[in-house]
């Protein structure tokens, strides 16, 4: 049960969240502009990293706002970021 | 047998109990192994040898004495507490499960500044220091009292009572007994198995610090026969001549590589028995002199070789010479109980002085103290210790799984080099015990197998001890494993005899059969009801978000296949959605309420999904847009009036009818406000009544009474879908499967060439845009009486039956209308737009049905009756 | 339970092999077999950076079934089953395959529908399968609660009686000791830090040993693959996550099969010796932690005592947590990738034991010819970029 810091309501349990993946991945400005092969990345391929991670989750069951924070994939610590 | 006096035991309220059958009596305080010991009773005999096997440790690293009490399986003898009339079996290693649990089990979650785990010297001293600066202390121990191994030291029972009662006197600490801590996981997150009466609670701690104060197991010597009954640990003969006034032997045998053993011998002469050490180490002990003063006997550089006696031990080799005995008390040294340390994340190191694993680096805010941070009395280490003829097979490292060096040296000799090859290919450490004593001894016995210098490290994974599978369910079960929702309706429906289906957590009624009606009888009758006259159904489960902002026409035209930007203010628009990938996520009616508000209905079962997708878009794509989403899919009641006649039912009660289809007003019905909307999914005359949720009955009630000499028939799930589906109109998650796109479904009409959408790229990708993708068709049984299975599979009518057989695709929807008179079917098909009028197979176990390709839509295709 | 007193040498790593395989688990062993066995390749070193199968081989609750819904999946699947009847006899070892049978329960109209539509669709693809009432359900495991007033009750079940469970280490130890005999180097305690790289082309590996050149290289890492593929500088459509997994201690025989519940969220069989042997969903965060949150666990043993009301005086004796690749379409990554030289076999989510033969015949194949096996052709990488998705959710254990 991972305690997660939400920016608005501070740290609660892991079950008040959601999880969303790999942060910072920007839905493009014009799809149609990318080949087949960029927009399979877009919709499929994710960093993956054994380490600290930039990722999304969404208070769910408290103030349903998104938020990033970085975590570590190994040993789960988030990075206290101001 | 029991001493006459001593112990912590009651003995003015003498127990009964029967192990195997057999009646005893104990006393209140003992456990059921001390009231075992006491009355000379054995362990089951072991699980594959079936070696008559005897109690070896008092708490829960026991290998041996596994019980059965009552329907409760696998239960440690040294952890079941006494009570009067328990009816014990001894196992074999394996228990017996037979009936369901119906004890009562509840969780609490708690906060405290610091958890102390073990309260023993060293976990009471950490919670007094801790609670004398006001902390909010938590402390929990195994034991149904404090002190660990306190409890088997009676000079310091007068220190243990005044500690007891300063940490009662703190009003911010709290002690749990009874409450083992059996998991430490993230983010200091601990979770503690508490017995209680008839149940047990399961308590998840979130803790500050944690002080892990849990003491160490006592590791047994490995020599030929050192599982024979007897033969046991030398902490637990202390314990249970001292707590318990349990004394397991008269002439007893110590064996010991370091100087705790000594205490025992100490003790033992004390309560009368005669006292052999033997001391593996060639320098005497300190100590030696103590036990020759008490009267026993010392030998320095001596070892138990070999055992004998059946079934109890009555002799031991020591070396060349034997001595008579008939206990044998063995220490090989201490393990600290690092497992919560290391469920943590925190590393371990071999320790030379006492050799055991001990804390290294922590991990979490946690720090190991006591014995369980290794301050234990060096050790000689022995991990095995050769017979006279040299046989291994009867030196036992995992007694519980019947393991012996013999075994471990298969492995070695078989090319393992890994200690956890060796424990899976013998299965040591997999057993009840999970190796608590026997896994260091294992790992030295590899290293010495292999010719390594110390044994590798190990890792601990929760939970501690076993942890009842109704412990962790806790309170989720029954009615509450998901909670059930019903509508404001739902009490009428139950009242009216409906038969129910669940959608999501929903609560739905399937179809109201009259009394002796079949269910197809009864759609086949509210099908018609909704043709012909008057139907009537609770549409309140359907998703309803409102999304309110100057951009929420804009935000739509991005979520949706077609657009919302410009609808008209007071009417309507069927609307679909995709996901990144191009597949139909969703559908729905969206109403435009006012310039910058709408309301977009969902599916029954994705309302959440739907409202999380929307919000993702919004927050983190599209932050600019000025929109805010609300579910309110339970402040409202939507009941919808069905059928050629619904507009006589509905005029009768509403002040306002909308003007036409797919428009709506704000207005009242039977006196309350509502909103009334001509949406239709079924192709008749429909309005769709939404009130406040809480009018929902009342007005239900209104349009049932205002129905009734129309006929008016209530109608579920399955009639709403019979009637879509002749209108070719699919559901999302029934005709589609998320490989469907909306070109798929034939509705080329609803995507949008103008506007971007989310998915819409996805949809001219090579294989998304080839012209065979599996397309949304009708089907029309040659045999107007048979009926498709939904899920049968498609093939070409001249296909050989010989797997792999290529198949075209599969029936989604299947039903009898009442309308047509005749069964028909939906069904995705491999190019299926360009086989209409063209006859496919479905093959099934036992016939074959044939079916015509048709269009999907089988009814009114013209839409002539949505008007009335 | 015996095992054979030989197993594997520990050979001595050479400076250059044909192949080398990045990876001891059973994909990882099985690959080599079947390069050496079909296909005359015995130069071949399998890297293993901890100890054999000793990742999600020893973490996986055994389950073996081929009732997967697409034609493409159900047909590796099936071919893994195939093999998986013949294993111990042409391993020569028993790897303790029972074919007891896998239920999959429907709770409601959606699965039924789903069901049906599976074992319409398995049968016409050879795969075996029945759908069973609620009755036969009961017949066929009787702990199973088929009551009609629970909160989910059970509407039916598909069957797929070839299914099972096999014993996790002896196939491994099985498949390494065949290679081991076909004299391909199972090397333990060699951990790859990077490719070598010679025009484009990877032609060999940096360990902690050593530099290896390689013919070829071929990764079969599960819950590693992206770590791996990122230091040859390929982005997988694949995110790792924990999958805990559990046991109980040893009981009688009380669970005569395999069932799993996709809506109910369990799975559970009984083990040889006695355990039972559950699996959870996976805990939704990325993760290489081999960790997972305890109250996956608690929703799984509420499930589990609703289906099985006769586990309730149970009690957990293990947890634990592999690392499962996780691919957008719940269906593995098999095949050639843009970089010369390198294969991937990765993907395999929660279902990567029961593939465990196929899985390794197929990417011998691949690795062999350079080019993909007709079976896994369908499962290259390409799909994420024509949209050919194998999309198999509906099909898989647990809801991804």
């Amino acid at each position: 049960m991972l305690l997660i810091r939400c920016p608005w309501c501070g740290p609660r349990n892991e079950v008040e969240f959601s999880y969303g993946g790999a942060a910072d991945v920007v839905y493009p400005p014009d799809p149609d502009a990318l080949s087949d092969a960029e927009w399979g990345e877009y919709v499929f391929v994710r960093d993956n990293p054994r380490g600290p991670f930039a990722e999304r989750w969404v208070h769910t069951a408290g103030c349903r706002r998104w938020f990033r924070a970085v975590r570590n994939t190994v040993t789960h610590e988030f990075r206290e970021e101001s | 047998m029991r001493l006459p006096s001593g112990g912590r035991i009651d003995r003015t309220t003498p127990l009964t109990f029967t192990v195997d059958g057999v009646t005893h009596t104990g006393y209140r305080g003992d456990t059921l192994a001390s009231a075992m010991l006491a009355n000379n009773v054995l362990a089951g005999p072991s699980i594959h040898l079936g070696r008559p096997r005897g109690i070896v440790a008092a708490g829960v690293e026991e290998p041996n004495a596994l019980v059965q009490v009552g329907p409760e399986p696998m239960l440690p003898a040294t952890t079941v507490e006494l009570t009067d009339g328990i009816e014990a079996t001894t196992l074999s290693g394996r228990g017996r499960l037979a009936t369901p649990n119906d004890g009562y089990f509840d969780k609490t979650y708690a906060h405290c500044d610091v958890l102390v785990v073990g309260g023993g010297r060293a976990g009471l001293a950490a919670a007094v220091e801790a609670g004398r600066s006001g902390a909010r202390v938590f402390l929990a121990d195994e034991q149904p009292e404090l002190g660990g191994s306190l409890l088997s030291t009676p000079d310091t029972w007068e220190w243990l009572d005044t500690v007891v009662a300063e940490l009662a006197s703190f009003p911010e600490t709290r002690v749990l007994t009874r409450a083992t801590v059996f998991g430490y996981y993230d983010h200091n997150y601990l979770s503690i198995a508490q017995r209680r009466p008839g149940g047990g609670r399961l308590w998840h701690v979130r803790a500050g610090r944690v002080v892990l104060a849990t003491g160490a197991h006592e590791r047994p010597l490995v020599f030929a026969g050192n599982d024979r009954p007897g033969v046991m640990l030398a902490g637990a003969v202390r314990t249970y001549l001292n707590r318990y006034a349990v004394r397991p032997g008269r002439r007893a045998v110590v064996c010991t590589n370091n100087d705790s053993a000594y205490a025992t011998a100490l003790d033992l002469l004390e309560s009368g028995a005669e006292v052999l050490v033997a001391d593996v180490r060639d320098e005497e002990s300190a100590l030696a002199a103590l036990v020759r003063s008490a009267g026993g006997e010392v030998r320095a550089g001596t070892t138990v070789t070999g055992t004998t006696g059946s079934p109890w031990v009555t002799s031991v080799s020591l070396g060349s010479e034997t001595a008579d005995c008939d206990l044998v008390a063995v220490s090989g040294g201490w393990n600290p109980v690092v497992h919560l340390h290391s469920q943590a994340g925190g590393t371990l190191r071999y320790d030379d002085a006492t050799a055991a694993f001990v804390p290294d680096v922590a991990r979490q805010a946690h720090v190991s103290v006591g014995s369980a941070n290794g301050e234990l009395d060096p050790v000689h280490p022995l991990w095995t210790i050769p017979a006279a003829d040299g046989s291994w097979d009867t030196h036992f490292v995992d007694q519980q799984r019947d393991a012996t060096v013999a075994d471990v040296l298969r492995a070695t000799g078989a090319g393992m080099r890994s200690a956890e090859h060796v424990k899976r290919y013998t299965t040591i450490g997999t057993a009840h015990d999970q190796g608590k004593t026997a896994g260091v001894n294992t790992l030295g016995v590899i290293a010495e197998a292999l010719g390594a210098g110390t044994p590798g490290p190990t890792t601990y994974r929760p939970p501690y001890t076993p942890v009842p599978f109704a412990l962790l369910a806790g309170r989720d079960r029954g009615a509450l494993l998901d909670p059930a929702r019903v509508t404001p309706i739902h009490a009428w429906h139950v009242a009216r005899g409906a038969e129910f289906e669940n959608v999501g957590q929903w609560r739905r009624p399937w179809y109201y059969p009259l009394p002796g009606e079949t269910m197809t009888e009864a759609v086949l009758r509210e099908c018609r009801a909704a043709r012909e006259g008057v139907g009537v159904q609770d549409a309140s489960t359907l998703g309803k978000i409102e999304l309110v902002g100057p951009d929420a026409g804009e935000f739509l035209n991005r979520m949706y296949t077609n657009a919302f930007a410009k609808l008209p203010v007071g009417t309507a628009r069927y609307g679909m959605m995709c996901t990144a990938d191009g597949m139909v996520f969703d559908d729905g009616v969206v109403l435009r309420l006012a310039e910058d508000r709408y309301l977009a209905t969902t599916t029954t079962g994705n309302a959440a999904a739907v409202l999380d997708h929307f919000e993702e878009w919004l927050q983190t794509e599209w932050p600019d847009l000025r929109v805010h989403c609300t579910s309110v899919t339970e402040q409202w009641a939507t009941i919808a009036v069905v059928g050629p006649l619904s507009g006589r039912v509905v005029g009768a009660l509403a002040a306002d009818l909308p003007p036409k289809f797919m428009a709506f007003v704000d207005t009242t019905v039977h006196g309350v406000p509502a909103r009334v909307a001509r949406i239709s999914f079924s192709g008749e005359l429909a309005y769709e009544v939404n009130v406040a949720g809480w009018h929902g009955l009342a007005v239900w009630e209104a349009v049932m009474a205002a129905g009734e000499e129309f006929g008016i028939t209530p109608y579920g799930t399955e009639t709403m879908h019979v009637l879509r589906a002749e209108k070719g109109y699919p559901i999302v998650g029934q005709d589609t499967d998320g490989t469907v796109t909306p070109l798929d479904l034939g509705m080329d009409w609803i995507v949008s060439k103008r506007k971007s959408f989310v998915g819409k790229r996805s949809l001219r990708r090579p294989d998304t845009a080839r012209p065979d993708r599996k397309q949304l068709v009708g089907l029309l049984p040659v045999d107007p009486d048979d009926l498709l299975p939904e899920g049968a599979q498609l093939v070409a009518p001249d296909t050989p039956l010989d797997p792999p057989v290529p198949m075209l695709g599969h029936v989604t929807s299947s039903y009898r209308s009442a309308a047509l008179g005749r069964t028909f079917a939906l069904a995705l098909l491999r190019s299926g737009r360009d086989r209409l009028g063209q006859v496919v197979h479905a093959p099934l176990a036992d016939r074959t049905i044939a079916a015509i390709v048709t269009e999907p839509v089988f009814y009114d295709p013209e839409g002539t009756r949505r008007d009335g | 339970m015996t095992h054979p007193d030989r197993l594997w040498r520990n050979p001595c790593l050479k400076w250059s092999y044909d192949v080398v395989i990045v990876g001891g688990g059973g994909h990882g062993l099985a690959t080599a077999y079947y390069l050496a066995r079909e296909h005359g390749i015995t130069n071949v070193a399998v890297l293993e950076k901890g100890w054999l199968a000793g990742g999600n081989m020893a973490r996986n609750t055994t389950i073996i079934r081929s009732n997967y819904l697409m034609d493409e999946s159900a047909a590796i699947y099936e071919h893994a089953m195939k093999l998986w009847e013949g294993l111990s006899d042409e391993l020569d070892y028993d790897i303790l395959f029972s074919q007891r049978g896998v239920l999959n329960l429907a709770h409601t109209l959606g699965d039924v529908r789903e069901g049906v539509r599976r074992v319409n669709a398995n049968r016409l693809n050879g795969v075996d399968a029945e759908w069973l009432t609620p009755d036969q359900v009961k017949e066929f495991c009787p702990i199973v609660d088929i009551s009609p007033d629970v909160r989910y009750p059970v509407l039916g079940a598909t069957l797929q009686p070839r299914g099972g469970i096999a014993k996790h280490d002896h196939v491994a130890w099985a498949y390494a000791r065949a290679a081991d005999r076909l004299g391909v180097d199972l090397v333990q305690g060699c951990e790859v830090t990077g490719f070598v790289r010679s025009g484009g082309r990877v032609v060999g590996v940096d360990t902690n040993r050593g530099p290896i050149r390689a013919g070829a290289v071929a990764l079969a890492s599960a819950g590693h693959s992206s770590v791996l593929a990122s230091l040859a500088g390929l982005r997988l459509p694949i995110q790792s996550h924990p999958l805990q997994a559990m046991v109980s201690e040893l009981l009688e025989p009380v669970h005569p099969c395999v069932v799993m519940s996709n809506h109910v969220h369990v799975y559970v069989s009984q083990a040889h010796k006695g355990e039972l042997v559950l699996g959870a969903g996976i805990d939704p965060f990325n993760s290489y932690a081999q960790r997972g949150s305890v109250h996956v666990v608690e929703h799984q043993l509420a499930a589990a005592l609703e289906l099985f009301p006769v586990f309730g005086h149970a009690h957990v004796l293990r947890t634990w947590a592999g690392i499962v690749d996780t691919s957008p379409d719940a269906s593995p990554i098999v095949g050639p990738t843009p970089v010369p030289g390198l294969y991937v076999n990765c993907g395999w989510g929660t279902g990567g034991f029961k593939a465990t033969p196929a899985s390794g015949w197929v990417y011998a194949h691949t690795i062999a010819h350079g080019e993909p096996h007709a079976l896994n052709r369908p499962f290259g990488l390409d799909r994420f970029t024509t949209g050919a998705l194998v999309d198999e959710h509906g099909a898989a254990a647990v809801a991804h």
